[in-house]
């Protein structure tokens, strides 16, 4: 993992996409952006606005609302010499594109053999609290993260999403990262140099002795919340943030439990059967010893999204009900 | 007249290869099942004759005889078949997934209608790189119902794509007669996108030939995608497995496609009428292809399988 470089500057997410993308397709003429209002709009959420004044049309190419098919175009291109960033606007459209995630691309590179690969990102959204309702809320990663053959990154911070990009559109496998849709706007640290974050290496974004949050992609907003209100209370939290299940650095979290003796695992999939669950799977296992209270899990309630506000927000963890959580396993309610 | 005597002799090798596949499943040597390209010859051998070395396919569960014709070898074929290391994809692809990056074979595809998205995105990616290679796309009738063919088809006109869509009508979907599957006409869907669309006797190879490359050099000068429908036959079941099959398809049908429409019966006897080849030179041919089919299988039967630490190579490069 490269480190930050000294001049460091305060950029939005969003910001920290754009630069990513930018600064590849400069790079690498092979690298093209493809998807849906991706050119002059910037995509839905105008976080590649000025791409296409650099790249022009033939690199920023905007696709017809055809997921299924410009997706399945991405695998092809991919595979015959260009290395395609593909726009599934909400995290919800990756249904229309399952086939050619799930059988095509991630199944090529070892159904040929080793002879052909598959260097595809796919670029799209996550997270609840937008007040989008059930068709443009899921947080679907979970189920990428079942299919061998594809990575799968959730950056939670503008240095992450920039850093994680970079390392996705060089990666020769299909890679899938997910943004929750809620940190376009979030400010934070990113170098003005080049870097790249190496994918399956978590980071600890703080540190801590009493309990281990293991936080995803939106939920280390919540984890850091509510650490630092447990620090109040005495209770020191250590917030590790995987920052991707596949390939996932179960070294770096199996090491902080050790530590700790307790663990919450956080992320805004919906919990059964979602990545809370294979989490605290790996963790039960490798820690199993060390553990001085069960791993708690927290993800989003098993309903659809609901509309109205009252009703969505009680369907994420908050870190009301993680301070209440982690309180609970370390005998201090 | 050394060009249909080639094609001659790739055609009886796609049909030997094929009596030869169903002939391991019939022996048990060969685990799973294939699906037999037999009686559609015409069509991968007439397509992928109008194409140069460079230009790309993309292929069907029904795929042996594209791979053939685009210049695979029996022998590494056959051991894909068996799960063989020496196979094209080290025995991890078989029957449906052959790939074949030698000769610009993106693969065949379990999914019907795969490769119409990856053969429109090669496409892309020959047009991005300033090449001049064209895609064939080859499906067949069932793909014609699965959405992301007209997606396909519509980027694909809409930007200009070198991609020749080949569908091959065969008159079933697995265990269904097309026509209870398709409504209205066939060649009124790629048009409806703008794309320049003919048909074709699938039987006849000179005819396949000429239409197809009507079609790549169209593509090829940049003129956009085109779409060949191929009016052919599908010898055998869905399946090496699908024996009986009366109810969904009359014997009577299958033997007059056989005796009447046999591509290669109808090449052979044009050469022959023609004087262009003498049943002696289409006799020896026979031999000598049978002879190859032969010695490719026992190549495959007698190699090794993969060592069992493969299994989890090539998951991610």
């Amino acid at each position: 993992m490269s480190t930050p470089d000294a001049t460091l500057r305060e950029i939005t997410f969003g910001e920290a996409v754009r630069e990513a993308i930018a600064e590849e397709m400069r790079r690498d003429p092979r690298v093209f952006y493809m998807g849906e209002d991706v050119a002059a709009a910037g995509t839905a959420f105008k976080v590649l606005l000025g791409l296409l004044d650099e790249f022009g049309k033939e690199r920023v190419i905007n696709a017809p609302i055809s997921e299924a098919g410009y997706a399945s175009l991405g695998v092809g291109a991919a595979i015959t010499g260009m290395r395609p960033i593909v726009d599934i606007m909400f995290g919800d459209f990756l249904t229309f594109a399952m086939d050619q995630i799930v059988n095509q691309a991630a199944k090529v590179h070892y159904m040929s053999g080793g002879s052909l690969k598959v260097p595809l990102t796919i670029r799209t959204t996550l997270g609840a609290t937008r007040r989008s309702a059930a068709q443009h809320s899921q947080s679907l990663h979970a189920w990428f993260g079942h299919v061998p053959g594809l990575k799968v990154a959730l950056p939670a911070t503008p240095y992450d999403a920039k850093g994680l990009l970079k390392a996705a559109i060089r990666d020769d496998n299909p890679v899938m990262v997910f943004e929750d849709k809620m940190s376009y706007k979030i400010k934070g640290p990113v170098p003005e140099g080049e870097y790249v974050i190496s994918l399956g290496v978590a980071d600890v974004k703080r540190p801590g002795s009493d309990i281990t949050v293991v936080a995803t992609s939106s939920m280390v907003y919540v984890a850091l919340a509510a650490a630092e209100r447990l620090a109040q209370a005495g209770i020191s939290a250590e917030v590790v943030d995987p920052r991707t299940i596949v390939p996932l650095d179960a070294q770096t979290l199996i090491a902080s439990v050790k530590k700790t003796g307790r663990a919450i695992v956080v992320d805004e999939g919906v919990e059964r059967y979602g990545v809370t669950a294979e989490l605290a799977a790996v963790i039960a296992d490798g820690a199993f010893d060390y553990l001085d209270a069960p791993v708690k899990r927290m993800g989003a309630m098993n309903v659809p999204v609901p509309f109205s506000p009252v009703l969505e927000d009680r369907t994420v963890p908050t870190p009301d009900a993680l301070v209440e959580l982690a309180k609970t396993l370390c005998g201090r309610v | 007249m050394t060009q249909w005597l080639h094609m001659y002799r790739e055609m009886l090798k796609i049909r030997l290869f094929e009596e030869q596949v169903n002939q391991l499943y019939l022996k048990a040597r060969m685990p799973g099942l294939a699906h037999l390209y037999s009686g559609e010859e015409a069509v991968a051998v007439g397509v992928i004759g109008a194409l140069r070395g460079d230009d790309y396919i993309t292929s069907t569960h029904r795929g042996h005889g594209h791979c053939l014709a685009k210049g695979a070898t029996p022998d590494r074929m056959f051991a894909e078949l068996l799960g063989k290391a020496a196979g094209y994809c080290r025995g991890k692809g078989g029957s449906m997934h052959i790939a074949d990056t030698s000769t610009n074979n993106l693969g065949a595809n379990g999914i019907v209608a795969g490769g119409a998205g990856i053969a429109t995105g090669a496409a892309l990616s020959a047009k991005m790189r300033g090449a001049d290679q064209v895609v064939a796309c080859f499906f067949g009738d069932g793909a014609l119902g699965e959405g992301v063919v007209y997606e396909a088809m519509n980027m694909a006109s809409l930007w200009t794509l070198p991609v020749v869509y080949v569908c091959e009508n065969n008159l079933y979907g697995e265990y269904t007669a097309c026509q209870d599957a398709l409504a209205g006409d066939i060649l009124a869907r790629p048009r409806a996108f703008g794309i320049y669309a003919a048909e074709v006797d699938g039987q006849d190879v000179r005819a396949v030939h000429a239409a197809a490359t009507q079609l790549v050099e169209r593509s090829r000068r940049r003129e956009g995608p085109t779409f060949l429908l191929c009016h052919t036959y599908r010898y055998s079941g869905h399946h090496v497995g699908d024996i009986d099959r009366a109810y969904y398809r009359p014997k009577r049908e299958e033997q007059e496609w056989v005796t009447q429409r046999d591509p290669i019966r109808i090449l052979g006897e044009w050469l022959v009428g023609e004087r262009l080849a003498s049943q002696e030179t289409l006799d020896q041919a026979h031999a000598a292809v049978a002879a190859e089919i032969e010695a490719a299988a026992q190549f495959a039967l007698d190699a090794p399988y993969p060592d069992v630490s493969e299994v989890d190579q090539h998951v991610y490069a």
